[in-house]
C-alpha cells in the first residue's frame, strides 16, 4: 500500500498557531483576508488604516482579547483591551480620541468578574484620556465561549506631516527599543502554569501615546520611519515584518536588548526564548541616525521608555532577515516562529 | 545570573576558542550528541570561532526527531479517542505522523494539554475520573526517570485511569552504531551531559576504551562546549582515548543512582527503532509487565501503521553526522519548520531546526 509520505501541507482546519502572529497567522492573512477584503488601506498591514476623511486622516483599529487568565499580575483582560488598542493607534503616529468596547460573555461567568474588568476598564481609558464612547454585548451559551472575550476599537487623528508604515525603514536607520522585552507574556504564562518565581513578574500593559508622542515631537519630520508595538511574536516578529516589508535587512545587537533578570531566568527554565514573548507596553521605533539621539533621549525622559536603548540597525545586507550579533562576536539569524513558541522537552 | 552568566562570558568563550585553535595541528572531526548542544552552538555561533582544523558534525541525541513515525500515529490515534485527555511536551504536538499531526486532534476537538513535567499528568488523572489520561513519554535517559515516576506513583495510588505512550531511546547502542558504520568520520565525541546527569560516565568510559575514541561529558553552554571541544583536541593530538567529565557541576561518575533504580523499576532495555535511522538493538525502553496496566500501547488497542519517510528526506544521514542540513535540497524550500519533511526539522533541538532558524545556509553573515 502506498502511504502518502507528503507532510501536512494544506490545512484544512484552523490551528491554535493561525492566531499567534507568527507566519501561520500571515499566511491566514494572504490567503483568506486579504484576497477577500482587498483595498489600499488594508494592503499597508500595518497595526492600524490611515483612512482620510473631511480633511483629517484618521486613524483605525480594532483588537479582540482572549487571554487567559483575565486577572494577572500587572494588569487584567479589560486595562489591556484598552491599552492595546491605544498602542495600536499610537504607533501610527496618531493622538487616539475614542473606544469602543464589546464583550462576549459565557453565559454563567460570575457578575462579579464582569463588575471587576469593566471597572478595571473604566479606570484605564479615564488614565489614558481615551473614553470608551460606545460598545456591544452579547452572551453565548455556556461552553461556547471562555468566560469572557472583549473586542476595543479605536479612531485617532494622525499627526499633521506624520506618516509611519512598515515599508519605510532604510539602511542606515537605528532600532530603537522602549524598555525590558518579555515581562507581559512571562506573567501570564506564570500565572497560568502556577509557576512562581523568587520575583513576581508584572505585565508591561500600559498606553504608549504619551511615549510616542514625546518621541514624535522630538524629531524632525519623517526621521521616525515607523513605530511598532511587539505584541504577540514578540520583538523577533515585529522587526521581520519590517525587514520584510521594506525589504532591508536588520542587525540586532545582544548585549543591548534590555531583559530582566527574572524574565531571562523563567525562559532559560521553560526553554523559551525572550525575544518572541509578548510584550504590553513597549515600541519599537526605526529613526533616521540623525535624529536617534534626539529621540533616545525623548523616550528616557518618559516613565514609560527610562530603559530605552538602541538595539540595532537596519542595512542593506541580507534584505528581509533578521540577524544578530552575538554576545561572542558571532552571528545567527533571527527568524519568525511558525506558530507558537513550544515548550522542549528537556 | 549565576550559573548561566560566567558559562556565556565572551572573555572566557574567545580564551578557549584560542586554545583550541593553538592545540588543533590536524583535521579532526568531532560530534555533539545531544540536540540541545546542537541548538547552543548554532545559537552563539560557536563553529564560527573554531579554527579550520575542527569540525562539528551533529549527533542523533534529538528526541524527537528520533521518535518512530509509528509512535506519533499511535499518539494522534490515541488523543483522538472519546474521553481521553491527552498530555504531551509541547514540541511532540508539531511533529508530523504519516497523514496528520497533534495540533490536527486539537482542532478537531481532542483534549491535547501541554505539560511541563509528567506528574502534571498525574494530578489531570487524580481530577478526572471519569476521563482516561494518557501521557506521551519521550525521550533519552534524561527523561525516563521523571517518565517513569507517574507510572509508578499510579499503581502505588490505585489510580486506574492514568497511563503512558512510552517511547524512549538510549545513546551508548547509537554511539556504538555510528561507530561500527564504515562511513563513520567521527573521531571524538561531545557525550550529553544531561544523559549522563542520569546515568554517569561508566558507559562512556567502555565505548572510549572498546573504539579508542575520546568522550567527554559536556554541558549546554557556549563555555561548556569550546572547554569540551579543547578537551577532546588534546586528547586526540596527544594519542589519547579517554572518557573526561567536563559538565562536573552536574555529572558524576555514577550518575544519580535513586533516578536509574526508579527507572529500571519500570521499564527494561528492548530493541527500538529510531526514525531516520531503524532498529537497533537493545536501545530502548518498554514498561515491564508488572505495570502492562498503565502501558498506553496495551491499554489502547492501537494497529501498528507502517508508514514511510519522505524520499527527499536525508534526516538518516543528518542525523548520524554524514551530511549537513544545508546539504539536503529539500531545506529551506520544501521543507521548512512550519512545513516539516522530517522531524530534525521539527524540534527545537533538531539539527535541521536549528540550521535554518540561526543560519538558514552557511553564507548569512552580518
Amino acid at each position: 500500500m502506498f502511504t502518502c509520505p507528503l507532510p501536512i501541507t494544506m490545512r484544512d482546519k484552523v490551528l491554535l498557531g493561525h492566531g499567534s502572529g507568527g507566519k501561520l497567522s500571515a499566511e491566514l492573512m494572504r490567503d483568506i483576508f486579504l484576497p477577500a477584503f482587498t483595498n489600499p488601506a488594508l494592503c499597508r498591514l500595518d497595526d492600524q488604516a490611515i483612512v482620510e476623511a473631511g480633511g483629517a486622516r484618521l486613524a483605525f483599529t480594532t483588537d479582540s482579547y482572549v487571554v487567559k487568565p483575565l486577572f494577572f499580575p500587572g494588569g487584567d483582560i479589560g486595562s489591556l483591551a484598552v491599552h492595546g488598542t491605544i498602542n495600536d493607534l499610537a504607533v501610527g503616529g496618531a493622538d487616539p480620541l475614542c473606544l469602543s468596547a464589546a464583550f462576549i460573555l459565557e453565559e454563567g461567568l460570575p457578575m462579579e468578574t464582569l463588575r471587576a474588568v469593566a471597572k478595571s476598564m473604566g479606570a484605564a481609558a479615564q488614565r489614558a484620556g481615551v473614553p470608551i464612547v460606545t460598545g456591544d454585548t452579547k452572551v453565548v451559551d455556556k461552553g461556547s465561549g471562555d468566560g469572557l472575550f472583549i473586542n476595543t476599537t479605536g479612531i485617532g487623528i494622525v499627526r499633521p506631516g506624520v506618516s509611519l508604515s512598515a515599508n519605510q525603514a532604510k539602511p542606515g536607520d537605528c532600532v530603537l527599543l522602549s524598555g525590558y522585552i518579555g515581562d507581559h507574556g512571562i506573567a501570564i504564562l506564570a500565572q497560568r502554569e502556577g509557576i512562581e518565581f523568587e520575583t513576581r513578574i508584572e505585565s508591561d500593559s500600559a498606553p504608549l501615546h504619551g511615549l510616542i508622542g514625546a518621541m514624535l515631537a522630538a524629531s524632525p519630520a519623517g526621521a521616525i520611519r515607523c513605530m511598532r508595538d511587539p505584541t504577540r511574536g514578540g520583538l523577533s516578529s515585529t522587526l521581520n515584518e519590517i525587514a520584510g516589508q521594506s525589504g532591508v535587512g536588520i542587525v540586532l545587537n545582544e548585549t543591548a536588548i534590555p531583559i530582566r533578570e527574572e524574565v531571562r531566568g523563567a525562559c532559560e527554565m521553560l526553554g523559551l526564548d525572550p525575544l518572541y514573548v509578548a510584550n504590553e507596553g513597549k515600541v519599537v521605533a526605526i529613526v533616521d541616525p540623525v535624529a536617534a539621539d534626539a529621540v533616545l533621549a525623548a523616550m528616557r525622559s518618559d516613565p514609560l521608555g527610562v530603559e530605552a536603548h538602541m538595539v540595532g540597525t537596519v542595512t542593506d545586507r541580507n534584505p528581509g532577515l533578521v540577524t544578530m550579533r552575538t554576545a561572542l562576536g558571532t552571528a545567527r539569524i533571527v527568524d519568525m516562529l511558525a506558530g507558537d513558541q513550544l515548550p522542549r522537552i528537556c | 545570573m549565576r550559573y548561566l552568566d560566567e558559562y556565556r562570558d565572551a572573555k572566557i568563550a574567545l580564551s578557549l576558542a584560542r586554545r583550541i585553535a593553538s592545540r588543533a595541528t590536524r583535521p579532526w572531526v568531532l560530534m555533539e550528541i545531544c540536540g540541545g548542544q546542537t541548538h547552543t552552538i548554532m545559537r552563539y555561533g560557536l563553529d564560527e570561532l573554531l579554527p579550520p582544523e575542527v569540525e562539528l558534525v551533529h549527533g542523533p541525541g534529538c528526541p524527537v526527531c528520533v521518535t518512530p513515525i509509528e509512535t506519533i500515529d499511535k499518539a494522534i490515534a490515541i488523543a483522538g479517542m472519546p474521553g481521553v485527555i491527552f498530555v504531551s511536551y509541547g514540541d511532540m504536538l508539531r511533529v508530523p505522523g504519516s497523514r496528520s499531526d497533534l495540533f490536527e486532534v486539537k482542532a478537531s476537538g481532542g483534549d491535547l494539554r501541554i505539560a511541563y513535567s509528567p506528574m502534571e499528568a498525574l494530578k489531570i488523572a487524580r481530577a478526572n475520573p471519569d476521563r482516561r489520561v494518557v501521557f506521551f513519554g519521550v525521550g533519552f535517559e534524561t527523561t525516563a526517570p521523571a517518565n517513569a515516576m507517574p507510572v509508578w506513583q499510579a499503581r502505588r495510588e490505585g489510580l486506574t485511569n492514568f497511563s503512558l505512550l512510552a517511547s524512549h531511546v538510549l545513546v551508548p547502542p547509537a554511539i556504538r552504531l555510528l561507530l561500527r558504520q564504515p562511513s563513520n568520520r567521527v573521531q571524538g565525541f561531545i557525550a550529553p551531559g544531561h544523559v549522563c546527569t542520569v546515568m554517569g560516565y561508566r558507559e562512556y568510559e567502555e565505548l572510549a576504551a572498546e573504539f579508542r575514541v575520546p568522550m567527554v561529558v559536556g554541558g549546554f553552554e557556549p563555555v561548556d562546549l569550546l572547554e569540551a571541544i579543547a578537551m577532546l583536541v588534546e586528547q586526540l593530538e596527544e594519542g589519547r582515548a579517554q572518557a573526561e567529565n567536563q559538565y562536573s557541576r552536574s555529572v558524576t561518575r555514577e550518575g544519580n543512582a535513586a533516578a536509574r533504580k526508579l527507572m529500571f523499576e519500570v521499564f527494561e532495555p528492548c530493541d527500538r527503532k529510531w526514525r531516520g535511522i531503524g532498529p537497533i538493538p537493545m536501545s530502548g525502553f518498554r514498561i515491564r509487565e508488572e505495570f502492562a496496566r498503565y502501558d498506553a500501547e496495551r491499554v489502547y488497542d492501537v494497529a501498528t501503521v507502517t508508514a514511510e519517510e519522505p524520499p527527499e528526506c536525508i534526516a538518516a544521514e543528518v542525523l548520524q553526522g554524514l551530511k549537513k542540513p544545508h546539504d539536503c535540497t529539500a531545506f529551506g524550500a520544501s521543507c521548512t519548520p512550519e512545513r516539516p519533511l522530517g522531524a530534525p526539522m521539527v524540534s527545537s533541538e533538531g539539527a535541521c531546526a536549528a540550521y535554518y532558524r540561526y543560519r538558514r545556509n552557511p553564507l548569512v553573515k552580518v
